[in-house]
């Protein structure tokens, strides 16, 4: 991670990467959501509202693949004081809440026609709004501290102490069994019958890719940022 | 209850918030690129 330190050199790597993942990411999210919409039958029990679950899913994985990684980030910006590790964190966070709020609204479609309610407070819809307010608290904090000249050591802190709800999300669906369905989808295998499941790892790795490209773009609008703020101050300086 | 309008609700909401973030990821990256760019040639 460190020969990545030096912005010069993360720029030469991160163009190419950008156009890649955008690509790799739109032909594979396309795929999967036409796949999902037209060739998979309909599930016994649910009918065709399973055909959310292509969305949902990923949507959910990024949600908290983005926290994760904003903890990633304060974690290497407080203990090995990276360079870039700010800019990532701050970069994460829109992609983030993004994929969190989307989570959130098709989990809330799907749940009308299959439990017949839009919202119950369950552990596993509390604890994911509950992140969703976190991303918020993170973007406020880092660009007020931005703002203010600061390092973002206080964004990292609250980006370490609010990885605390992850595991809460993980484990939710055991801790509190109420509405939310337990795991379907586990190391170990799955519940979900394959003629179903088959175009979901194409959504999961094309939107992923697409959140990627999304980090990275942010990453670079933050750097050219830098370098002209660095630019005018010290043209205000001579 | 036709579940279709609730599919179809769910992609718009997804397609339309990815679209989203990626156009303005996207522009904000471009214009940031050229205001250095610009900045530089100075």
């Amino acid at each position: 991670m460190h020969a990545l330190a030096n912005p010069t050199r993360f720029l030469r790597l991160a163009r190419p990467v950008t156009a890649w993942l955008l690509l790799v990411g739109l032909v594979l999210s396309v795929g999967g959501i036409a796949a999902g919409l037209t060739l998979t039958p309909p599930d016994y029990l649910q009918g065709e509202t399973v055909r959310i679950m292509y969305i949902h899913v990923p949507s959910a994985w990024l949600g908290m693949a983005g926290w994760m990684g904003i903890a990633a980030a304060s974690l290497s910006q407080l203990v090995w004081r990276h360079p870039l590790a700010a800019v990532g964190g701050r970069a994460a966070a829109p992609a983030g809440a993004t994929f969190a709020a989307i989570c959130l609204i098709t989990g809330s479609i799907w749940g009308r026609p299959t439990w017949g309610t839009w919202w119950e407070w369950d552990g596993r819809l509390t604890s994911m709004l509950v992140l969703f307010f976190l991303y918020l608290g993170y973007i406020a904090l880092a660009a007020a501290e931005r703002e203010r000249g600061g390092e973002g050591r206080i964004a990292a802190i609250y980006g370490l102490v609010g990885a605390v709800n992850l595991p809460i999300i993980h484990y939710s669906v055991l801790w509190w069994r109420t509405l939310h369905q337990g795991e379907s989808i586990s190391l170990a295998g799955s519940t979900i019958d394959s003629s179903i499941l088959w175009p979901l790892p194409l959504t999961m790795v094309g939107f992923t890719c697409l959140f990627g490209a999304a980090v990275l773009m942010r990453m670079r609008a933050e750097l050219a940022e830098a370098k002209v703020e660095a630019r005018m101050r010290r043209l205000g300086r001579a | 209850m036709n579940p279709w309008p609730f599919v179809a609700a769910a992609y718009v909401v997804a397609i339309s918030l990815t679209a989203g973030l990626l156009l303005w990821a996207y522009a904000s990256m471009r214009r940031a690129e050229a205001a250095a760019e610009a900045i530089s040639r100075k």
